[in-house]
């Protein structure tokens, strides 16, 4: 009822479409049930039971009117003979009985196999998802992402759980019901069959109408909601420029637009029911007529014609089911075309053999590699000669020539060589666009360079494990993301093993302690919705914590102080300091306040680097970054 | 609720009216078919009159026809009544919403109200559908049928003495199973949605800290437990079907019973049978619809509540009763200004503020995260009422104007700002309608956005997408410039407004703002100094009280907190 009016926000405009590759689609699909390939057989059994024992059952209406009730009229009361109208009630009573039962056993067991299939669905989906590349995510909308979970699945779970059974006990329905028919009377089946013609006319006819008033429904539920939701969003924009009339105004075109559409798609979804359920009863006053005129004729038993108007009507209930059903099968299965494809997405690759173990090291150098949580690491490199090496993870990276587009058109980054030795900070400066962030998510690999090699500990990049990588480097972003859970776990996102003293000692090193103590529960505050709770500022400080428990040799810090004030900053530097200290750590600020102390320092522009030294050599320099210093000051 | 919600029908109050009378014409056609079918059997064919069967026939097909046009005309006037209704009720609701104050928005949220009016206005929609097709329908049905069903036979009717409650309590005994079943179902989708949102949100995190396989595990957990639920409540319903099926059986097996020995004793007829039974359908049917209206109606219960809380939302904010339509000139005052959010919390945010602002002046706003600068600012355009003292514009209390004319006085550029989907150009016409190209291109030119605007391959007429998805962080806070610019007020306020923008063209912007549009009073919240510290005046604010107010020279001497700012951004430029 609520499916063909979903796609609420979020959900793709013009959602009933058809599915490019039907058969494909449908094979990917019953894949899923081939687990159930045992249930789905009892499935069937039982709707066949149930729809046989319903036709069964209406079918034993006439035999015991005629051959069991009407022969005893006039038998004298007393000694009537009952037992047999019992016997037949009895075996009635048991069709029905098993009808019962198994329309219950089939509701029950397909509900299971829906409901376990979806959930296998729903666990492909994210999996996969958690496994594409960034690339992916910058490309398509979370809306998008979203609709896939919420609108797409749920059509899908509707179609199997309700759907595909209707569409077979409908036909299990029509088929015997119409063999009844055949039995009865052949002459007025032909009227009957007729009369299809006529409905599947009607049926067609409708059905395309609808469905073409369905999809503009659909777009204009689409621009509807689209503005509906940008307006809301940016609410407090109307309200400072007064805009409130313009948006009224506006949004009264789309509504009028949406009504319209929303008015005909209903209007012909709906209409279908009464017309089809009427053109049964014209049927029944054909039938009935027709009947008639045999029976007078005497070609047929009065009894046969009101056994077949008892079928007519029992047969076009079925084929509107049909009917119905096929546009919910229909959108059901482009549903899950659109969650195959997110599926058909390649997964971000990791062919890197380079891995991260724990190591002890001898007073001669040598690397044995340990089993223990020793807290050394080193890199476990095998070579094509089945060798192996042990390299100490110190954290040395370098970027030699490398070259860099996000889309394979526009160069992002240009021949960009640079080197960072184990323990020192090297500082990204630079407009907006300049390329600063790419360069950082270069080294950990949430995108691979175009030309050019990256080095980690003198390793290339790409031969490492990517897992392995990235646990070798901590990152604290520009906009801190916090999971539901408590801050403790939020902390611990950075490194599980973490004892509740090293959580601990990393809020502290952070400066975050202080205020958590504070927070309601301590430690185990629960944060919900992304840390609506704290202010922007706490939660960077929480998001430095959980770069500290993590405890890598790197650390990448995007614009990771913007959102604290600068005397918050201030008293959280000497954390700062700590946990840079004896690490490489890579910067990016806006404040150059933040990067003075760095070993280096790139300005960037349009991706190339135009400067480097530290702070004292490029002051010297006059070129850029002096600019950019002291160009807080030419106005004075 | 019910008569909240009436009036949005009343546009369409005819359709709404017709409906239900064309739902009883069907009925009442489509119950005679039956009769006359008996009626040719019964009568006719006995004594072989063609002549009577053939009328007869043709008036029954007549009837199908007439009952068709009556469902047919009964689906079209309940769509047009239930769409209309739809629409109107998201216009009135989005009419509302524009009236709404800030105080009112940060009440609901923003993602609740995109929710309200879309997907709770949709169930609201479909359940007036069905309210208008079965509500009336379906009883007139029962009662037909069951006054049918007496005028055939009194006493067999004692066998719907036993199945209707049975029928009735079985519904109810699993509906008022299921309901609380369903919200568990319902809450552990929303889990389920979370958990992918805010993955989405934050897949740079899971994949910086390589977190895939924990983020699977949660995943598993609540996907199995959405499962887990969803088949403990959909298992209470796959009750309703059988129990149907059960009641019904027994009903025409006791009557095939009954009325078998009735007719052995010659109490009842053949025919009178065979109806008997089709009413007794007809009665059950209209009874399971009319439980499932019900359930619709309960699980469209709390989308009304939550329909009715916006429409019933008063705004916080007001014109005044003076209506002043013209802002005198750029001054500020603020007296004893007090303020709090809402009136349950204990603590203001602003306390006592007193300070006066000449018009033309360009006063800079410091001070640390969650010192209140924002909401200082935010009294002046009058986003939120004050709780205790006055604010002045122009000399006038500012809840003496109406509100537009006091809003297109003071342009404000807001922390969190928007742009809308459209072309840049489009966009910038929100501060004015009728700008022309001259006087947009040069407020791009003193907001610093002209010249990337005309890199961009379509210049002004470059399409922003939604949200302004299509420019960077920096690009659209210039442009939120520009748009605010074009108002041509007399007081601007830029709530850290350059934040993403270099300090160079941070500068440049402070250089063409006091060379164009010196007139105006600005009032800009920074967080560098840099950006404030050639203002006239600036005030440093702490816990939301003024700690300290006058020039920067002045502020370095006498101002701890500001010279201690100002030290900590500038350490080694003087060496």
């Amino acid at each position: 009822m609520a499916g063909p009016m979903r796609g609420g926000p979020g959900g793709r405009p013009g959602g009933f479409q058809k599915p490019k590759n039907l058969k494909n689609t449908i094979k990917r699909l019953a894949k899923y049930l081939e687990k159930h390939k045992l249930l789905l057989f009892l499935v069937m059994l039982f709707v066949i039971f149930s729809t046989l024992g319903n036709v069964a059952g209406t079918y034993m209406l006439e035999p015991i009117i005629d051959d069991y009730i009407t022969p005893l009229i006039g038998t004298n009361p007393s000694g009537a003979d009952f037992l047999p109208l019992i016997k037949m009630l009895s075996v009635m009573a048991c069709i029905y009985v098993v009808a019962a039962l198994s329309s219950f056993a089939y509701r029950r067991i397909m509900l299971y196999v829906s409901q376990k299939t979806l959930n296998e669905i729903r666990g492909d989906l994210f999996n996969h998802m958690e496994d594409l590349p960034l690339k992916y995510f910058d490309t398509h909308t979370h809306g998008e992402l979203m609709s896939r979970y919420t609108n797409d699945a749920d059509t899908l779970r509707e179609a199997l759980s309700n759907g595909v059974v209707q569409l077979f006990s409908s036909t299990v329905s029509v088929v015997s019901t119409f063999i009844m028919m055949l039995v009865i009377s052949p002459i007025l089946t032909i009227f009957i069959v007729l009369m299809l013609v006529v409905m599947l006319f009607c049926v067609k006819k409708i059905g395309g109408k609808s469905a073409k008033y369905f999809k503009k429904q659909q777009n204009a539920l689409g621009a509807a909601n689209g503005y509906i939701e940008e307006l809301i969003e940016g609410q407090k924009v109307v309200k400072v420029f007064c805009h409130e009339n313009e948006a009224k105004a506006e949004f009264a075109v789309l509504n009028e637009d949406l009504r319209h559409a929303a008015t005909k798609a209903n209007t012909y979804a709906s209409v279908i029911m009464p017309i089809m359920g009427n053109l049964s009863y014209v049927n029944y006053a054909i039938t009935t007529t027709a009947g008639a005129f045999l029976v007078i004729g005497g070609m047929l038993k009065v009894g046969s014609v009101a056994a077949f108007l008892q079928y007519t009507r029992s047969f076009s209930q079925p084929i509107t089911q049909i009917s119905q059903q096929f546009n919910t099968l229909i959108s059901a299965i482009a549903g899950a075309e659109r969650i195959f494809e997110v599926l058909d997405e390649k997964p971000e690759v990791d062919d890197g053999y380079v891995t991260l173990v724990n190591c002890t090291v001898d007073e001669n150098g040598n690397i044995t590699e340990s089993e223990k949580r020793t807290g050394t690491w080193a890199w476990k490199h095998p070579h094509s000669d089945g060798t192996l090496t042990y390299t100490l993870l110190k954290g040395d990276v370098r970027f030699h020539n490398v070259v860099f587009s996000y889309d394979g058109k526009k160069t992002v980054l240009n021949n960009i060589s640079l080197y960072a030795r184990p323990g020192e900070k090297i500082a990204f400066v630079g407009s907006t666009g300049a390329g600063k962030t790419t360069i950082t998510n270069l080294i950990n690999r949430f995108y691979d360079v175009e030309e050019g090699k990256i080095t980690y500990d003198g390793i290339n990049v790409k031969k490492i494990k990517k897992s392995d990588l990235r646990r070798s480097l901590a990152m604290v972003l520009q906009d801190t993301h916090l999971f539901t859970g408590t801050v403790r776990e939020n902390i611990a996102y950075g490194n599980f093993d973490a004892s509740e003293e090293e959580i601990e000692n990393a809020a502290k090193l952070a400066n975050a302690d202080s205020f958590i103590k504070r927070l309601p529960h301590g430690y185990d505050t629960m944060l919900t919705s992304d840390g609506a709770n704290l202010s922007q500022g706490q939660r960077q400080l929480l998001a430095i914590a959980r770069a500290a428990v993590a405890d890598p040799p790197v650390l990448i810090l995007d614009e990771a102080t913007s959102s604290i004030d600068t005397r918050t900053e201030e008293l959280i530097e000497k954390g700062m300091d700590k946990l840079m200290h004896g690490r490489t750590v890579f910067v990016i600020a806006h404040r150059l306040s933040t990067v003075r102390n760095s070993d280096a320092i790139m300005v960037l522009e349009h991706g190339e680097i135009i400067e480097r030294g530290n702070h004292d050599e490029l002051l010297q320099q006059k070129g850029k970054y002096y600019q950019l210093y002291t160009g807080q000051f030419e106005l004075d | 609720m019910i008569r909240k919600l009436m009036p949005f029908l009343s546009k369409y109050k005819l359709a709404a009216i017709l409906s239900p009378l064309m739902m009883v014409g069907e009925v009442f056609t489509e119950v005679r078919i039956p009769i006359l079918m008996a009626t040719i059997v019964d009568e006719y064919i006995p004594v072989g009159n063609t002549q009577n069967v053939m009328e007869t026939g043709l008036l029954m097909i007549g009837m199908a026809l007439m009952s068709l046009c009556f469902g047919a005309m009964g689906s079209y006037f309940s769509s047009k009544a239930a769409m209309g209704f739809g629409a109107e009720l998201r216009g009135a609701m989005f009419s509302k919403i524009q009236g709404f104050s800030f105080s009112n928005v940060d009440k609901f949220s923003t993602a609740s109200l995109v929710t309200r009016m879309t997907t709770d206005v949709t169930r609201i929609q479909m359940a007036v559908v069905m309210i208008l097709r079965v509500c009336v329908r379906a009883p007139v049905m029962f009662v037909s049928a069951l006054t049918m069903a007496y005028s055939v036979n009194q006493s067999l009717i004692m066998v719907l003495a036993f199945a209707i409650p049975v029928l009735a309590i079985g519904i109810a005994i699993f509906m008022s199973m299921a309901y609380p079943r369903f919200i568990v179902m319902f809450k552990k989708y929303d889990k389920l949605n979370a958990v992918v949102q805010e993955n989405l949100i934050a897949i740079r995190a899971v994949k910086a800290y390589v977190r895939e396989k924990f983020e699977k595990s949660k995943f598993a957990k609540v996907n199995d437990e959405l499962m887990e639920f969803s088949i403990k409540a959909e298992k209470v319903m796959i009750f309703g079907d059988p129990l149907m099926m059960i009641v019904m059986f027994s009903c025409i097996i006791s009557v095939l019973w009954l009325g078998g020995r009735q007719i052995v004793f010659g109490q009842m007829e053949v025919g009178a049978l065979t109806s008997f039974l089709t009413y007794i359908t007809q009665i059950l049917m209209s009874l399971l619809m009319v439980s499932m209206v019900f359930v619709m109606l309960v699980m469209s219960k709390a989308s009304a509540a939550r329909i009715v809380e916006v429409l019933e939302e008063e705004s916080g904010l007001k014109d005044g009763e003076k209506m002043i339509s013209e802002v005198k000139d750029g001054s500020v005052e603020f007296k004893n200004v007090s303020f709090r959010y809402n009136s349950d919390s204990e603590n203001n945010v602003l306390e006592n503020i007193n300070l006066s602002i000449k018009s033309g002046e360009t006063i800079g706003i410091i001070g640390g995260t969650g010192s209140s600068k924002s909401t200082l600012v935010q009294l002046i355009p009058r986003l939120y009422d004050v709780t205790q003292g006055q604010v002045l514009v122009g000399g006038e209390d500012v809840k003496d104007y109406s509100l537009e004319a006091l809003r297109n006085s003071v342009a404000m550029v807001l922390q969190k700002n928007v742009l809308f989907s459209g072309t840049i150009r489009d966009n910038l016409r929100w501060g004015d309608e009728n700008a022309t190209d001259e006087e947009i291109e040069a407020a791009c030119k003193a907001a610093q956005a002209h010249d990337f605007i005309v890199s961009f391959p379509d210049g002004y007429d470059t399409d922003l997408g939604q949200g302004g998805v299509n420019v960077s962080g920096g690009q659209k806070q210039r442009l939120c410039i520009a748009r605010a610019l074009l108002k041509k007020p007399k007081i601007i306020i830029l709530d850290d407004s350059t934040s993403a923008v270099d300090t160079a063209t941070d500068a440049k912007i402070r250089q063409a703002f006091r060379e164009n549009f010196g007139h105006i009073t600005a009032i800009i919240i920074a967080q560098r100094v840099t950006s404030i510290m050639d203002a006239d005046r600036i005030i440093v604010l702490e816990d939301g009280k003024i700690n300290g107010f006058g020039t920067h020279e002045e502020l370095l001497k006498t101002n701890e907190i500001y010279s201690q700012i100002y030290y900590s951004q500038q350490k080694g430029v003087e060496e």
